[in-house]
């Protein structure tokens, strides 16, 4: 892997992991159980729509072959997203999406931290942005996780499969392969071991205020980042590409 | 917040209305007259306090079920930027729920009585709702034409004579008139583009005119809660004028746009300076305020689902501030 292409492969990743959650999340608008936290999830999940064009037309640019975010977004196919598992999972209740939310952003916050201090400056600027909204997201699910976990024995039990029902698709988080490692060589990209043990560590304590219990590390789904998804992306996929798929060349 | 600490005040300001005076009536008139806004802690009449609730109540559901038609699109929008736009857009709205019921609030009805109405179905929103949004030229027409209309009827309120209102609508038209033109922009792409996507256009424009038309309401001679709400100056324009206001401002958008409004009647009267236009079916808009219109059921629906799917959540953040406010206390 050349360090071009490096760079192209981690770009696209980040893009497809913001486009995806943004997605599921926009799927819930309307369903929300207060009208504050309709509000909060719009808000989030323009934050990612947001970060996904960054990253698309960095990538574009990177890649040089003229596709811009739209081409990006929506001409790709579900077999060249690059997204991890956790993100592409059905959306359940308010509970699931809080546990998915504090699971993942606690994990993509260390990223992006570590991505603020890379060699690549343009993608150290777009880190650097993400990641002020990213710490704003991740105060909002902890808390959520929080009330959720020490409110009423309903709403424990619920929050509590939540977050065993994800645990399985974290492990993939930190399982450095071929383009982890060449972007860590190549553009000083974070240690996913490192980020591995604070994330254990930052993750432990939320549970532990919201009085949940830890899953042990079983067996872990992997397949994201290599483009091996779950049934459920297609269907994603095909309701967010319909548009372009149907009238294709026209302008929007 | 939950806000049952409101719900208390209802019973005392009933009983102080029961006591309205001529003299107290006519002081209140003197002071809507001098263009005084009238603030939540004044004296007003009962009449005046019930018509503001069921209007802004109104208004702030209009904007919470209006999520529906334009969020059926935001997973299927076509491009990021025209996503984020719209995604902006149903969270605005989500927002002004928020400052509508906190007007509302100040009249004493607290949101959860507000919306358990209109989960009841005992209060009503705008019936345009009601209509389906089939394909994405709809995102167009909405922005175009129902915020259109809604902005008319909107400036005015900006000047209603009930404070809190009055400046919640200053926020929220800074906003509408954003959403217009973005409205706009979807429709002047589409009939820049492909003959499918003008065919879009023109079919959104067809479904979405007359009901756009229809949102401001009865005529003039129908209309049965408009002198009392003029005298009070809630109201500043009746009906028929900010309808024929908007075609006014309209026909000429759509004719720059190439697209045809669906008006067989319509034409440019030189001596009036105003568009004439055809008779309105009401008949139709009756049967959607009837509960019998394409998505009546399906909107209410869902905003009950939301509500009862929620209910554990509610209950939960309750349980969690009780259980550390007693840790606190003790």
């Amino acid at each position: 892997m050349t360090k071009d292409e490096t760079l192209l492969a981690y770009v696209l990743r980040l893009g497809d992991n913001a486009l995806i959650l943004g997605q599921r999340m926009i799927e819930v608008v309307t369903t929300y159980p207060e009208l504050e936290e309709e509000l909060a999830n719009a808000n989030l999940a323009l934050d990612y729509i947001g970060q996904a064009r960054l990253f698309y037309t960095y990538a574009g640019k990177l890649e040089g072959k003229n596709r811009g975010e739209d081409a990006l977004a929506f001409l790709r196919d579900g077999g060249e997203f690059r997204n991890l598992l956790l993100l592409e999972q059905p959306n359940g209740h308010f509970g699931d999406m809080m546990a998915r939310q504090v699971l993942f952003e606690s994990f993509y916050l260390l990223q992006l931290e570590a991505l603020e201090q890379c060699d690549d400056s343009q993608l150290a600027e777009i880190a650097v942005r993400a990641a002020k909204e990213i710490r704003y997201h991740l105060r909002h699910g902890a808390q959520w996780l929080v009330r959720l976990g020490d409110g009423t024995d309903t709403s424990h039990a619920r929050v509590q499969q939540s977050i065993t029902d994800y645990w399985q698709y974290t492990g993939e988080m930190f399982v450095a392969d071929n383009v982890d490692q060449a972007f860590a060589e190549f553009f000083a990209g974070p240690d996913l071991e490192a980020i591995h043990q604070q994330w254990q560590v930052n993750v432990a304590a939320i549970l532990d205020e919201a009085t949940l219990t830890m899953p042990g590390d079983e067996w872990m789904a992997s397949g994201g980042k290599r483009g091996r998804h779950s049934e459920h992306l297609g269907y994603l996929i095909a309701e967010m590409q319909f548009l372009q798929r149907a009238y294709p060349g026209a302008n929007w | 917040m939950y806000t049952q600490g409101l719900d208390q005040k209802e019973q005392s300001s009933d009983k102080r209305d029961a006591l309205e005076s001529a003299a107290d009536l006519e002081a209140f008139q003197k002071r809507i007259d001098a263009e005084q806004k009238i603030e939540a802690k004044d004296w007003m009449p009962a009449a005046y306090r019930r018509t503001l609730v069921r209007q802004i109540s109104q208004h702030a559901h209009s904007e919470i079920i209006g999520m529906q038609p334009e969020g059926n699109w935001l997973t299927r929008a076509p491009t990021l930027k025209r996503k984020a736009i719209l995604l902006a857009k149903v969270q605005d709205e989500a927002g002004h729920g928020l400052y509508l019921y906190g007007a509302g609030e100040t009249l004493g009805t607290s949101r959860d009585e507000m919306i358990a109405d209109l989960l009841s179905g005992k209060a009503k929103y705008s019936s345009i709702f009601n209509y389906p949004t089939l394909t994405w030229a709809d995102m167009g027409a909405i922005g175009w034409l129902v915020d259109g209309a809604a902005i008319m009827n909107q400036i005015p309120l900006c000047r209603c004579s009930y404070g809190p209102y009055a400046r919640a609508m200053v926020r929220i038209c800074k906003e509408e008139s954003f959403h217009q033109r973005q409205g706009f922009d979807i429709m002047r792409e589409l009939c820049r583009g492909t003959d499918e996507q003008k065919a879009m256009a023109q079919d959104a424009l067809n479904r979405w005119w007359w009901p756009s038309i229809m949102m401001f309401g009865p005529s003039d001679k129908d209309s049965k809660h408009s002198a009392q709400s003029m005298a009070w100056k809630i109201k500043r324009f009746s009906n028929d004028e900010l309808r024929q206001k908007f075609i006014d401002v309209t026909v000429p958008q759509a004719d720059f746009l190439g697209l045809r409004v669906p008006d067989d009647d319509l034409a440019f009267d030189d001596e009036t300076g105003h568009y004439r236009f055809g008779a309105i079916d009401w008949s139709e808009l009756n049967d959607v305020i009837a509960g019998n219109g394409p998505c009546n059921k399906q909107r209410i629906a869902k905003r009950r689902k939301a509500h009862d799917d929620g209910a554990w959540v509610r209950e939960a953040a309750i349980a969690y501030g009780e259980k550390h406010a007693t840790k606190a206390a003790a």
